[in-house]
């Protein structure tokens, strides 16, 4: 049997290439390994070696010739007592036709493949087993990392001063001295190596939760969170999933400045393969981070330093859980909608209760709980009732949450709308140290009222 | 060190003979353009993760760099389904959406193949740390390139496993170059197996060329670390004999550098000694030659006619 030996492609942008030097001849006895010829590409000059082996039964071009395509066949090997045919041309590499697929372009995830649970978000009115005690919304985190490590001693929590010091914002108070050192790990400040590890730990079984701080940190360790934890279950061809939880306080504290006062919202919610979570009351915290821990993806689970002394009730059922992907209709009304997230619920249903008097617009307010997978079809379903949107939210503008959700809103329902979408973010500045200019970067009340008239054209 | 069986022998050369064949075909077929993107050659390097494979446990884990395709090999892995990977199919071991750098196979204890110069430290390192959790006597073998050994990360996992005792094996490929970067134009301190000192890890240089020394050095390593007492780190001295991927000519090295290193060829050096110690005879060898060349031009057969991924695929895998 005789084989050709093509002209290789010796770089991916390489079309064709200059025979410079046989390292063979006619006659001679190739094996696999031994140097062939020096061919010259578009970027150097290279050795090719045989990976068939024979008797050199032609070469079919002289050293020298060049431009020959790639894929060309440039000398024969074979059995010499073989009658050999040289076909005039080399086979041509098929192109893979380029199909219509239809591409799903937009952020879309099917519900089935996302493990989402395809029930309500349960509404805290109507909820039976409501605590008559208020809580912390730090207690109710705490609690519900407490709750899962009894029931799976798989879960166990790692992060800067999480063990000893009790948390940086005491939300792991105590799990210490229940679980031990073993399920409860102070490290080093160390945030890349860390993540890294815990991604490992995730990739081989374990279901770690991870403290950042604060999210501000986590860019140390981003390039772990996005190319390691998102992309490996893709990678592997649905081998290695990641079931870990990154959480932590994100956006702005009090007077922090620029380095220590960034909302990461946007960010991560834009990658596939994170689902993203951002609670905004201790009833939905526990619910939420139930599901967070409980799901086999990497969660990104952020959370919102002001709020961690937000009290209110809980649903202290050690199963109650809130299903990721599902937004939270905080405010039923039909005027408007306003779609917002962690802290800026609180400041839109201030302003909720100011359009009421001063201007009698009814808002509806959607929580959005989860922000990856976002719920659209609660959005549009409100913005087909009242036919106006401001999104609320702390990120800087560009590329924002609430881009998306205008993006999505001026698509699928923009024969309902009655005026623009309006978005109100953090100013597109770092954020600065003064208190005057503190308060002046991020979205006030006053704000998301001008907004509101705005899309009611009321001057 | 571990008595080495004739059986051994045989093992190790046709393991190393099998990586050597496979990745010239890789090279053909990328040359045919069959295979895409990037694609980094094992050649030269063989006696390195083979003279680790004589020593380790089923249930040892190893995660490596995107120089992974003779790591997969050694691991048992199928190279027909390897090589459909290179090419982007639906047997490849990542079904077609990994390609040469991201490969993985979990029920061998294989996680990966990672893309990302650094990365798979860390990751090792928390292998590692799970093995330990779940009270197992395994370790985790976690490879590292040269030019790794500058990034900072790789230091916070040595940190972490050292304060935590992790019972992880760090294993330096030192093959010279970090792309067309030489080590001392990279690296302040060419002693790499060094680097752990400050964290009290152990480090030894070896001849990588040689497998019986590697097995010698991995022997030793090993016991350390699976016996609980923290990680350990060989620096293994190696060569590629190929560019760092196939788009490289490696104009920054000499010819007479090249043909040294080929002139303590690692496969050579095992040959040779099995025809010493007349543990086979040099038909027998042939015969290995014949088998191990049909066996992956089968394996580029078969990953060239493998299906590509059906359109559907693409939007699998992204959340379990």
């Amino acid at each position: 049997m005789s084989t050709e030996i093509l002209m290789p492609a010796l770089s991916p942008t390489m079309t064709e290439g200059n025979l410079s030097k046989w390292l063979i001849k006619k006659g001679d006895t190739v094996k696999a390994g031994d140097l062939i010829a020096e061919i010259e590409t578009d970027k150097a000059t290279m050795e090719v070696e045989a990976v068939d082996e024979g008797v050199v039964l032609d070469l079919l071009f002289k050293e020298g010739e060049a431009n020959i395509p790639v894929n060309k066949a440039i000398a024969i090997i074979g059995d010499p007592n073989e009658k050999v045919e040289v076909k005039k041309e080399a086979p041509i590499e098929k192109v893979i036709e380029e199909k219509k697929i239809e591409k799903n372009i937009e952020t879309k995830i099917d519900n089935k493949k996302a493990n989402i649970i395809d029930t309500p978000s349960p509404k805290i009115e109507e909820d039976k087993n409501l605590s008559s005690e208020e809580i912390t919304m730090r207690q109710a985190l705490r609690d519900t990392m407490a709750e899962e490590m009894r029931k799976d001693n798989k879960v166990f929590i790692l992060g800067e001063e999480v063990a000893e010091y009790q948390g940086a914002y005491k939300v792991t108070q105590g799990l210490l001295q229940e679980f031990g050192k073993e399920r409860v790990l102070d490290t080093p400040i160390s945030e890349h190596g860390f993540t890294g590890l815990a991604v490992g730990a995730a990739f081989k079984g374990l279901r770690p939760i991870l403290e950042f701080m604060t999210f501000n940190f986590s860019m140390q360790a981003i390039d772990q969170i996005i190319n390691s934890a998102a992309k490996t279950l893709y990678m592997s061809g649905g081998q290695i999933n990641c079931p870990i939880v990154f959480r932590g306080p994100n956006g702005a504290a009090a007077q922090v400045a620029a380095q220590h006062s960034q909302d990461f919202s946007s960010w991560y919610s834009q990658v596939p393969g994170l689902k993203v979570i951002a609670p905004s009351t201790p009833y939905n915290a526990k619910g939420l981070l139930r599901s967070a821990i409980s799901d086999p993806n990497p969660v990104i689970f952020l959370e919102n330093e002001i709020l961690y002394g937000l009290k209110g009730p809980v649903n202290n059922d050690i199963n109650f859980s809130i299903p990721i992907g599902k937004a939270n209709i905080e405010k039923e009304g039909k005027d408007l909608t306003i779609v917002t997230y962690s802290i800026m619920l609180q400041k839109s249903k201030e302003a909720a209760l100011r359009l009421k008097e001063e201007y009698n617009l009814d808002t509806e307010i959607i929580d959005l709980q989860t922000l990856r997978p976002l719920d659209t079809e609660t959005i549009l379903n409100s913005v087909k009732k009242t036919n106006r949107l401001i999104t609320v939210e702390e990120s800087w503008p560009f590329g924002s949450v609430g881009s998306e959700i205008a993006n999505i809103v001026q698509r699928d329902a923009f024969d309902y709308l009655d005026s623009p979408v309006i978005k109100v973010n953090s100013a597109d500045v770092p954020m600065p140290y003064a208190l005057s200019l503190e308060k002046l970067y991020l979205p006030q009340i006053d704000d998301i009222i001008n907004a509101a008239k705005k899309v009611s054209y009321i001057k | 060190m571990k008595k080495l069986q004739k059986a051994d022998y045989i093992k190790m050369y046709s393991f190393m003979l099998k990586i050597r064949r496979f990745e010239e075909r890789a090279a053909q077929l990328y040359g045919m353009g069959k295979i895409g993107g990037f694609c980094h050659l094992y050649i030269g390097q063989e006696a390195v993760v083979v003279g680790i494979l004589m020593t380790i446990d089923k249930n040892d884990s190893v995660v490596t760099t995107y120089r992974d395709h003779g790591h997969m090999i050694a691991r048992g892995l199928d190279p027909k389904r390897i090589m459909a990977e290179l090419t982007g199919r639906e047997d490849g071991y990542s079904a077609g959406k990994g390609g040469s750098m991201h490969m993985f196979s979990k029920e061998n204890n294989f996680y990966g193949g990672h893309g990302i110069v650094g990365a798979q430290v860390p990751i090792g390192t928390g292998i590692a740390f799970t093995h330990k959790y779940n009270g197992e006597k395994n370790i985790c073998r976690t490879y590292i390139g040269d030019g790794a050994m500058n990034n900072g990360q790789v230091f916070e996992a040595f940190n972490l496993a050292a304060l935590w005792k992790l019972p992880v094996l760090y294993i330096i490929e030192n093959n010279k170059y970090g792309m067309g970067t030489s080590v001392d134009r990279a690296a302040a301190g060419l002693d790499l197996y060094k680097r752990g000192e400050a964290f009290g890890i152990p480090g030894e240089k070896v001849d990588g060329m040689n497998v019986f020394s590697v097995i010698e050095a991995a022997d030793k390593a090993g016991k350390y670390v699976r016996e609980g007492n923290g990680p350990y780190i060989i620096e293994v001295q190696t060569y590629r004999y190929r560019g760092h991927s196939m788009s490289d000519p490696a104009k920054y090295r000499t010819k007479e550098e090249l043909d040294n290193y080929k002139q303590t060829d690692p496969i050579e050096i095992v040959k040779a000694e099995i025809l010493k110690k007349k543990i086979a005879t040099n038909d027998e060898i042939e015969k290995i030659n014949k088998d191990t060349l049909e066996e992956i031009k089968n394996a580029a057969e078969f990953a060239t006619n493998s299906p590509f991924p059906k359109d559907s695929e693409l939007y699998t895998d992204v959340y379990l």
